[in-house]
């Protein structure tokens, strides 16, 4: 059963139409319908095409926060073996928001750090819907100085609506467990990688993008400030969230003019989560390749490879 | 689990009288009174195979069952100055020690050991609770040191079994200086960037969680197992407040971001293997039995690889 999208709806209707000529077709022998299915089919593909060939930047955060797409449990899942999940930050709790822990990508032995949004109702509220408290940044930290210690790289993937704005997470000092994250990945000697598989959203994203390589899916984000909430402050009007997508240039395809993003991939037709198989690949396939690109820089050059690229950006405007 | 396991062995059991019972064939399980016979406890690591209740495991055996084929070099520990305060309380220090070695028929509280636990060479220590409650004095503290030395003379990973009540009361302030001893041990090890497990087990308290159990680059604990620094006594009766169930457990402790794992003993080899080669980059253990001493060279699994001394065969067949 396929969840569509609120401008995918005339979509799923002719999809819809199709199935049901189809299953029609299976009960009864005398309706030949396959040629009219087919012809559905091929509209169905058509309109698909058309719905995703310019994606507007609202629809891109609605695809990017699509509740069928691969989440970072289905990466460490399908492309990492012996995956030993770490757990804790040594001082308050462990949070569910944040996995990770130690596993091969291919036989090399690696740290993946993720956000974790979660399934359905239950694992999304385990999950906290991905929003980190200061203790999952904590606990990224540590397990980003274990990787530091025995040379392992080290892959983030982000996806996250942004830090969790709780009470809680505010005395327990949820800005400073963000910069200290920050600073981490700064100070790696290590091959840090990152995709934004979905929502990199703000400060919560920043923590465990500041890599040396960032890649983002096709129709993935990454923003300082959600659409809804830029468009509340900005516009003083939620409502006027695509006006606020677009302002914000919060698109891979953006984010790569603006050198934020190092590398776009590919998503297939309509989506990760129209074909997640294909969309899991496509990211283990990048991480392999930035892992192998980079390890042959030393420690050194690793560290001023990232400082040099931080420093530079902005340098590089849209039109460039 | 089963009928016969809680009806038919409490049943047999009670056709003997209480002295004719032969106390080395079945004990019972503290977690669900099943009695268990002693063989199939070995088996299976002393976890009822009932409720999977955690039972204490001796070192050796513990040893025993961890090293490849059951082989273990013991690393020896320098004797400390025995019985340095004159201790007496209701006993001399120096009979309770004889008691404790007869008892158990080892020497002191801790095993030092190497050998190779999925063909990846290790340094090991474990504590004994059942000798004076794996109480942390001089010699713990050497045992402890000598097992850094020896992990960092070798190159290896230390692995270490912790499980004590506390330190021991009859060495007095000698026992307290352990606590920065072993951080010392601890140390030498990180100096080495070699990887420090540290495995929790039944129970971890006291001075012992405040010193080296607790700067493990990887902790991990037995289910159930009871790991705190003040004990659940001391505190109901300092706040007169009964404390809720599972509190100070292995599983509360996870939760509240101490561990990064609560591992069941059977799968805790495994495991340890994993992560050790994991975190010193090496390829994944080949499992299955050794190849044969003239197979050929390309056969030969990837572990291979790297210069390594012939391992000693285990004494059963080495063929399935
Ligand atoms: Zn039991």
């Amino acid at each position: 059963m396929q969840n569509y999208l609120e401008f995918e709806k005339p979509l799923a209707e002719i999809e819809g139409k199709a199935e049901e000529l189809r299953a029609m077709a299976r009960t009864s022998e005398e309706t030949d319908v396959s040629k009219e299915a087919e012809a559905l089919d091929r509209k169905a593909a058509d309109m698909l095409r058309d719905l995703y060939k310019d994606l507007s930047p609202w629809r891109k955060c609605q695809v990017a926060r699509h509740p069928d797409r691969p989440h970072c449990k289905d990466y460490i899942d399908a492309l990492f073996t012996e995956y030993t999940p770490l757990a804790g930050d040594r001082n308050f709790a462990d949070d569910h928001a944040v996995m990770g822990g130690l596993a091969r990508l291919g036989d090399r032995p690696v740290m993946v750090i993720g956000h974790e949004k979660g399934h359905d109702t239950k694992t999304r509220i385990e999950r906290n819907f991905g929003m980190a408290r200061p203790e999952g940044y904590r606990k990224a930290i540590r397990l980003m100085d274990l990787a530091q210690r025995f040379k392992l790289p080290v892959v983030t993937l982000v996806d996250t609506p942004g830090a969790y704005p709780g009470k809680g997470a505010e005395e327990r000092g949820q800005s400073e467990a963000i910069a200290r994250s920050t600073q981490k990945c700064l100070q790696l000697g290590v091959p840090l990688v990152t995709v934004i598989i979905g929502e990199g959203g703000s400060g919560g994203a920043v923590a465990f993008a500041t890599a040396n390589r960032v890649a983002m899916l096709e129709h993935s984000v990454y923003s300082v400030i959600s659409p809804e909430g830029c468009a509340s402050i900005l516009w003083k009007d939620a409502d006027k969230m695509r006006e606020a997508a677009e302002a914000l240039r919060l698109t891979a395809q953006d984010l790569a003019k603006l050198g934020v993003a190092d590398r776009v991939i590919p998503e297939p037709l309509g989506g990760a989560q129209r074909d997640r198989h294909a969309t899991v690949a496509a990211v283990g396939k990048a991480l392999a390749e930035m892992i192998v690109e980079l390890e042959k820089k030393t420690p050194e050059q690793l560290v001023d490879d990232r400082r040099k690229k931080f420093l530079d950006l902005g340098s590089k405007g849209l039109a460039a | 689990m089963n009928w016969i396991s809680n009806y038919v062995r409490p049943r047999i059991n009670s056709l003997f009288s209480r002295r004719e019972m032969p106390e080395n064939l079945w004990s019972k399980c503290e977690g669900c009174g099943t009695m268990l016979f002693h063989r199939e406890l070995t088996d299976n690591l002393h976890v009822c195979s009932n409720c999977s209740h955690h039972m204490p495991i001796s070192p050796r055996k513990r040893f025993h069952a961890l090293f490849d084929g059951g082989v273990f070099a013991e690393v020896p520990v320098p004797a400390p100055n025995a019985d340095p305060l004159h201790f007496r309380d209701q006993k001399k220090y120096p009979d309770r020690m004889r008691a404790a070695q007869k008892a158990t028929g080892e020497k002191e509280a801790m095993l030092v050991a190497e050998g190779e636990i999925g063909r990846t060479p290790i340094v090991a220590a474990a504590q004994d609770f059942s000798f004076m409650g794996g109480s942390m004095g001089m010699y713990v503290g050497n045992a402890i040191i000598a097992a850094a030395q020896r992990a960092v003379k070798l190159k290896r990973p230390l692995i270490l079994f912790s499980a004590a009540g506390g330190a021991r009361m009859q060495e007095g302030i000698l026992s307290l200086m352990q606590m920065p001893r072993t951080t010392v041990a601890v140390e030498m090890l990180r100096e080495a960037d070699l990887p420090y497990i540290v495995v929790l087990t039944h129970p971890t308290t006291g001075g012992v969680t405040a010193s080296y159990a607790m700067l493990g680059d990887v902790h991990i604990a037995e289910p159930g197992a009871l790991i705190c620094f003040a004990g659940p006594r001391v505190i109901e009766q300092t706040i007169r407040e009964k404390l809720p169930e599972g509190f100070q457990r292995a599983e509360y402790l996870l939760d509240h971001g101490m561990l990064d794992r609560v591992t069941d003993r059977r799968a805790l080899r495994d495991e340890l293997i994993s992560i050790t080669r994991m975190l010193l980059g090496e390829p994944p253990a080949v499992s299955g039995d050794l190849p044969k001493p003239e197979a050929p060279a390309a056969e030969a699994p990837k572990a291979d690889a790297k210069e390594r001394k012939p391992k000693p065969q285990p004494d059963k067949s080495a063929e399935p």
